[in-house]
């Protein structure tokens, strides 16, 4: 088995899965997690060797003219990731098939959902930009379809078309920044920067590229200002946000820094911006978080948070800080897709989500109570859940950050107390306290609601206890991150210290926000509707609906309707054009004109053209113009006589009667003449029209007895009588050695004689009423 | 001589262009016309003028260069069949489209007119 | 428009066009001619008996069956073009060439004059039927 095949195994899965849920509803998330767990199987069989140095590849050649292959690896950073991807995607399986029950139309849901989980994969096993980007455009479209799964809800079609408009953009930022910084090395391939960071970072298309790098990563990762698409896709169902918006999708952009940091860790604009737009949004989102009453709002806005942490503490690029960063990747994914789960148990059970009406819920389903609080123990940072070594460090690294050290220090103090904040209300005010719901009262989840949440939470408790079996995974990652530095020894009590003291504080101003809890939020409420009220989704829509009336505007403009503007556009278009292409060659001299036979039938044959262009220009009959159009077409056979076209000749003049005679047919049934324009326009296009023929007039003359093909030309004159057993060249040409285009041409012949008949038969009864 | 046919072409081309111009289709179809004898005769043109030396090889010329360029001819040959097949359609068309709208200004059809 | 002596002219030029026009194609192989030109000469041989019989005069002709001959002359050139694959060891389209000798005369025949009659066809085909279609709707 390798990577590749994986992937593929996991493609292929996508495309029966819905057969699968069709054929087993009932057992259909049992089924489909076996693949996602037998490949997490698979992978973690590989992490003593990765934590050795092993580094899995994989390639195939894909586009080789271009340069583009689809290259895999497994390295630590990748294995972290992928092992994320298919552990929690197989428990998200099970949890899916159980909670989708009440839903319509779920076998192409799980087709979705399995076919984020292969695209994800791809994506962090990518081993070249390329690939890399694919993959990321897959996860786009796949969140987008998962998104507006509840497509019949306005609401879930607004939060999908925006997290699509939006990741897209940033797909596109991420293509051209790749492409920028693949350009010195004339490869995607990964090995190729990896190899030789300096070209990239030297070159002036550094600062582009990055901020067109950042944009991608930023947007996937819900970073701000582009966050505010994280909250609307808490649209979608409650699997999607746990596997998707939390644990998976949205950490691509980290992945992404992740993956770029070893090329540009020694860059100042790179670990700034980093530090920066992290530490902001680490802020923010937490703040945001406070007023929430949704519990998946909340959970949305901490994980906007805790993503901006995490690029906070790549950008850091400390030993300590990036450590701290795979542990908290860690915590986070595993509570955070436990508490999403639970949302998603407590909405089943109880049919809301807004923690004013909710209560008292531990006394009905302890054991789903038990679960939430460890993995809101876990959000807080409280021993001896991974999340409080997870806190420790990240404290420990914003105490020992290069730069800035202060300020972020105090911004990541608040966010977690806000952290804390909300984790106290979803514990207390959801689980505890008076049960407000009318109706009936809830129950324990099912079992395979319950497994998954479970599962993470033990993982979450043991990891906690014993951090060292963690950092044979961490590790790997971490030297795929700075290979420099050597990993952190991990531990859950590091003895009285000032970060402990942190710890405690963080806690206890928590603690004292929720006592005042309901003037808290009004306050921040407030604040919110009068200062911060930035309303970026609502903004982003009105950007949307001007940029579709402009586009409106723009093509009514264009789109006028009136054949005559598209045709004068393009002929003076290309008039200005090719007169721009030949202005510039050299003129030869036109020949002395010799007055003999030959000059006088070719100034015979000038004049009829002449005469027959102009009288069809000024006749005022139809008919009168359809033949002197016949006129110039007679000239032109002369032409074509007198220069040695014999077989032209002889078909144009038959082609030339029987237009006419058809034409005359047809005309016959016209009304009268009519002028319809007037004289201005006439003169207009007179303009126009002798520009054309000038400029097509020099372009003629430049083009006489160039032979453009003239290899060809004396390859069918030498061979048209050796090999085509013909004396006429042109005919061997036409049947012989072009025979296939003359096949092209009578095809073109039977349909325009189809078509006549069609137009002339067919709808009969209509034209005649 | 050249100066004459590039004058020719410049001139068929002109004519062509005007007649696309005109709102009346019957003019349109017969720019259409217009445009392709200007292209094939363009096209003729290229291979070189080669008087009364039409390519046929019946083996006994001892400098085949001497001939016309029958290449230019070949295509000329094809684009002229599909100009008639061309030419036919739009005159049939034009008739169905009178019968059908009662008008033969093309601006009747557009919508920004209705 | 019916005129006795156009009517006289087309019913004898008839069969001198249709043979001329198959003349015309064959010798195109090695002197002006060929499948466009035959076929288009052998179009109007019927287009100028149904200008002077009128066109319901002229459907009424053995050989005024246009589908029929288009597809025949499709028929034809496909065939020729795959004789080069079937026969031959060239490939689609690959001319394959023979040659008759008999009492002095030789006579040498190839799938390029196969291809060239389809095409003969076609073109003849599409033009009466075009033709035919217009006029008809003259009445």
């Amino acid at each position: 088995m390798d990577i590749f095949t994986a992937i593929l195994l996991l493609f292929l899965l996508a495309a029966v899965a819905p057969f699968i849920n069709a054929s087993f509803p009932r057992i259909s998330g049992w089924i489909l997690s076996l693949p996602p767990i037998g490949i997490f199987l698979w992978l973690l069989s590989l992490v003593q060797g990765v934590s050795q140095g092993e580094i899995h590849a994989f390639a195939i050649e894909w586009l080789p003219a271009l340069g583009i292959n689809l290259m895999f690896r497994l390295d630590g950073l990748s294995l972290l990731f992928a092992l994320l991807v298919t552990g929690i995607g197989g428990l998200i399986m099970i949890y899916a098939g159980y909670y989708m029950r009440s839903y319509q139309k779920t076998n192409r849901f799980f087709g979705y959902l399995v076919f984020f989980m292969a695209s994800m994969l791809g994506l962090v096993a990518a081993n070249d930009w390329i690939s890399l980007f694919m993959f990321w455009e897959l996860t786009s479209l796949s969140s987008f379809l998962l998104i507006g799964f509840k497509h019949e809800k306005e609401a879930a079609r607004k939060a999908a078309l925006q997290a699509l408009l939006i990741t897209g953009l940033g797909g596109l930022a991420l293509l051209a920044g790749l492409i920028l910084m693949s350009l010195p090395y004339q490869s995607f391939a990964f090995d190729a920067v990896f190899s030789n960071p300096d070209l990239f970072t030297q070159s002036p298309l550094f600062i582009p590229a990055t901020v067109l790098l950042l944009i991608g990563a930023f947007t996937k990762s819900a970073i701000f200002p582009f966050h505010f698409w994280l909250p609307g896709a808490m649209q979608a169902p409650s699997p999607v946000s746990a596997y998707l918006h939390s644990a998976t999708m949205v950490k691509a952009g980290i992945y992404l820094i992740a993956r770029l940091h070893p090329v540009m860790e020694d860059q100042a604009f790179w670990t700034y911006s980093l530090s920066l737009f992290g530490a902001f949004t680490m802020f923010v989102g937490a703040w945001f978080a406070v007023s929430q009453q949704d519990i998946k709002k909340i959970l949305a806005y901490t994980t906007v948070s805790a993503l901006g942490t995490l690029v906070l503490l790549i950008g850091t690029s400390t030993a300590y800080s990036v450590t701290a960063a795979l542990v908290f990747l860690l915590v986070h994914a595993f509570y955070k897709a436990t508490l999403f789960m639970m949302a998603g148990n407590i909405e089943k059970k109880t049919s809301t989500r807004d923690i004013r009406l909710l209560g008292g819920l531990s006394h009905f389903m302890p054991i789903a109570a038990l679960i939430s609080m460890l993995a809101l123990l876990s959000m807080s940072g409280i021993p001896p859940m991974l999340g409080f070594i997870g806190k420790e460090l990240m404290y420990e690294a914003k105490l020992n950050a290069p730069k800035a050290g202060n300020f972020i220090l105090l911004m990541g103090f608040l966010a977690n107390a806000f952290t804390v904040f909300v984790s106290a209300r979803i514990a207390f005010d959801v689980f505890y306290g008076k049960c407000k719901w009318p109706g009936q009262l809830p129950k324990e989840p099912a079992l395979s609601l319950s497994t998954g949440p479970a599962v993470l939470v033990i993982i979450s408790l043991l990891f906690g206890v014993f951090p060292n079996s963690a950092a044979v995974l961490l590790e790997p990652a971490l030297k795929s991150i700075l290979p420099a530095q050597t990993l952190i020894h991990l531990k859950l009590w590091h003895g009285f210290n000032e970060i402990l003291l942190l710890s405690a504080l963080t806690v206890l101003l928590g603690a004292v926000l929720f006592a005042f809890r309901t003037k808290v939020i009004a306050m921040v409420g407030l604040l919110n509707g009068k200062y911060f009220n930035l309303k970026l989704s609502e903004r982003f829509f009105l950007g949307i609906d001007l940029f579709i009336r402009l586009t409106k505007k723009k093509t009514t403009f264009i789109q006028h309707g009136y054949h005559r503007f598209y045709l004068m556009t393009i002929l003076i278009t290309a008039s200005v054009l090719l007169f721009l292409s030949i202005f510039k060659l050299s003129f030869p001299l036109a020949e002395q004109l010799e007055l003999n036979s030959w000059t006088i039938i070719l100034l015979a044959a000038a004049v009829l053209i002449m005469v027959g262009a102009i009288a069809t220009v000024v006749a005022q009959s139809r008919l009168v113009a359809l033949v002197s159009t016949g006129i110039s077409g007679i000239g032109i056979t002369v032409i074509f006589v007198l220069f040695s076209g014999v077989d032209c000749a002889i078909t144009m003049i038959m082609v030339e009667t029987l237009t006419i005679v058809i034409g005359a047919m047809v005309v016959y049934h016209l009304p009268k003449y009519l002028s319809f324009s007037n004289k201005f326009a006439r003169w207009r296009d007179m303009s126009i029209a002798l520009l054309f023929g000038v400029v097509m007039g020099t372009l003629a003359f430049l083009s006489a007895n160039k032979k453009p093909m003239e290899k060809v030309s004396d390859y069918y004159l030498e061979n048209s009588l050796s090999k085509g057993y013909g004396e006429n060249v042109v005919n061997v040409i036409l049947v012989d050695f072009r025979a296939l285009d003359t096949l092209g041409e009578i095809i073109v012949l039977g349909l325009a004689a189809i078509g006549i008949v069609a137009l002339l038969t067919l709808n009969k009864t209509k034209s005649k009423n | 001589m050249n100066l004459i046919i590039a004058v020719l072409i410049g001139l068929l081309y002109a004519t062509g262009a005007y007649l696309l111009l005109r709102r009346s289709i019957v003019k349109l179809v017969l720019g259409i016309l217009f445009l392709s004898y200007a292209t094939n005769l363009l096209l003729f043109f290229t291979g070189g003028l080669s008087l009364m030396s039409p390519a046929f090889d019946d083996g006994s010329y001892p400098d085949l260069s001497q001939l016309s360029d029958p290449l230019p001819q070949a295509l000329i040959l094809t684009a002229i069949v599909i100009g008639f097949g061309l030419a036919a359609f739009s005159m049939v068309l034009i008739y169905r489209f009178f019968k059908e709208t009662g008008t033969v200004d093309l601006d009747e059809l557009s919508d920004n007119k209705k | 428009m019916e005129t006795e002596i156009l009517k006289i002219a087309a019913k004898h030029l008839k069969p001198f066009l249709l043979i001329l026009s198959l003349f015309v194609f064959y010798r195109g192989h090695n002197e002006p001619g060929g499948g466009f030109i035959g076929g288009l000469m052998a179009g109007m041989a019927l287009v100028l008996y149904a200008g002077a019989f009128g066109v319901e005069e002229a459907k009424k002709l053995r050989l005024a069956k246009p589908l029929f001959f288009i597809g025949l002359g499709f028929g034809l050139a496909l065939i020729s073009s795959l004789l080069g694959l079937l026969v031959g060891q060239g490939g689609f389209m690959t001319a394959v060439w023979n040659q008759w000798q008999f009492a002095g005369f030789s006579l040498k025949l190839g799938s390029p004059l196969l291809f060239d009659l389809g095409v003969y066809f076609v073109v003849a085909g599409m033009l009466v039927k075009v033709i035919f279609s217009v006029m008809e709707e003259d009445v």
